[in-house]
C-alpha cells in the first residue's frame, strides 16, 4: 500500500511566491573565510561560488519563530507526510552563467515530485524541490534540484 | 591549476585536507544563516540527539568539493554542472580529506567524480561535476 495518498501527490507541483534577493560583496567574502576558500575571486567577493546559494534558502525569522533545536520551521511546501524523519538527501546543480558581487536574483521554489522506495530499514519518501535562480528578467542562472529524505 | 589540455580518465586532482573547529563551524553557520543547534550547542546535540560530537554541515562539504573543482579549473574554464550527497556524519575535530579524479573526457566536457572522506576512509560526501574546458571551445 502507498505512503502516498492522492492529497499528498496533490502538492507536486506548487510552488513559493518568488523570493528576491541581493548578492554582497559582504556577504561574499564572510563565506569565503567560513569555507576556507583559496581563490582569489571569491575571497575578495567578485564572484559567489555554487554553494553560496544554500545561504538564500534560509529563512530570516523572528527569534520567537525558531523551533526547540533552533531550526526555522520546515517550508510550507512539505506536505504532512506519514514518515517523520526527514534528512538530506543531496543536490544537483545545473549552473547557467557564473553569479558576481551586485547581482540581483530572484529564487523560485516547486516542489517538484514525491515517491517512495523500500530502503534496508523501511519505507522511504523522496522528496524533490526545484530552485531556480533567475536573473530578475527570467534567465536562468542555476538550476538546483535538492531531495530531501523522509523516513 | 590545470594547464587547459584535456586530461587523461583517471587524473587526480590535488587533494585538500579540512579538520573544521568550533570557529569555522561557527562562521560558516552564521554566514548561511542557520541557527541549528547541532552545529554549535555541544550539550544539546549530545544529550538530544545523540550525537558524540558537533556536525559538520553536509552543505560545507559540498562547498569543499567545489573548491576541488574550482582550485584545479584553468583559466576560461567553466563549471556547468554539481552534485553531491552526504552519506553519513562527519564531526569537529575529524580530519576529512577532499579527493577527486576525471572519470570520463567527452569532446570539451571533463567529469569528475569527487568524495570526502573520514579518518576512517570511509565517504562523508560523494560528488560530481561536469566541467567545460576552454581551449577546446
Amino acid at each position: 500500500m502507498s505512503l502516498l495518498d492522492e492529497a499528498i501527490r496533490s502538492r507536486i507541483g506548487t510552488s513559493l511566491p518568488p523570493q528576491r534577493f541581493e548578492v554582497t560583496r559582504s556577504d561574499l567574502r564572510k563565506y569565503a573565510v567560513a569555507t576556507g576558500q583559496r581563490q582569489a575571486r571569491y575571497r575578495d567577493g567578485d564572484e559567489a561560488p555554487l554553494l553560496f546559494l544554500f545561504s538564500a534558502l534560509m529563512p530570516v525569522l523572528p527569534l520567537e519563530e525558531l523551533l526547540e533545536d533552533g531550526r526555522q520551521p520546515d517550508s510550507t511546501l512539505l506536505p504532512e507526510l506519514p514518515l517523520k524523519r526527514i534528512m538530506a538527501g543531496g543536490s544537483e546543480y545545473q549552473v547557467h552563467r557564473r553569479i558576481v558581487a551586485g547581482d540581483v536574483l530572484v529564487l523560485r521554489q516547486i516542489l517538484a515530485d514525491l515517491y517512495e522506495k523500500q530502503g534496508t530499514e523501511g519505507p522511504l519518501i523522496f522528496l524533490v524541490f526545484e530552485n531556480r535562480f533567475e536573473t530578475e528578467a527570467g534567465e536562468p542562472v542555476v538550476t538546483e534540484r535538492l531531495t530531501r529524505i523522509a523516513r | 591549476m590545470s594547464d587547459n589540455t584535456m586530461p587523461p580518465v583517471g587524473q587526480a586532482l590535488p587533494e585538500r585536507r579540512f579538520t573544521p573547529g568550533t570557529v569555522q563551524l561557527f562562521l560558516y553557520n552564521a554566514a548561511i544563516w542557520n541557527p541549528h543547534r547541532i552545529h554549535y550547542d555541544l550539550p544539546y546535540t549530545q544529550q538530544q540527539e545523540d550525537h558524540p560530537a558537533l556536525l559538520v554541515d553536509g552543505p560545507l562539504q559540498g562547498d569543499w568539493l567545489t573548491q576541488l573543482i574550482y582550485d584545479w579549473m584553468g583559466e576560461g574554464d567553466e563549471l556547468l554542472a554539481f552534485g553531491y550527497s552526504n552519506r553519513r556524519a562527519a564531526y569537529v575535530g575529524d580530519e576529512l580529506v577532499a579527493r577527486g579524479e576525471v572519470s570520463a573526457v567527452d569532446g570539451e566536457r571533463i567529469t569528475l567524480a569527487l568524495q570526502v572522506l573520514n579518518g576512517q576512509g570511509r565517504a562523508t560526501t560523494l560528488g560530481h561535476a561536469t566541467v567545460r574546458r576552454a581551449a577546446c571551445r
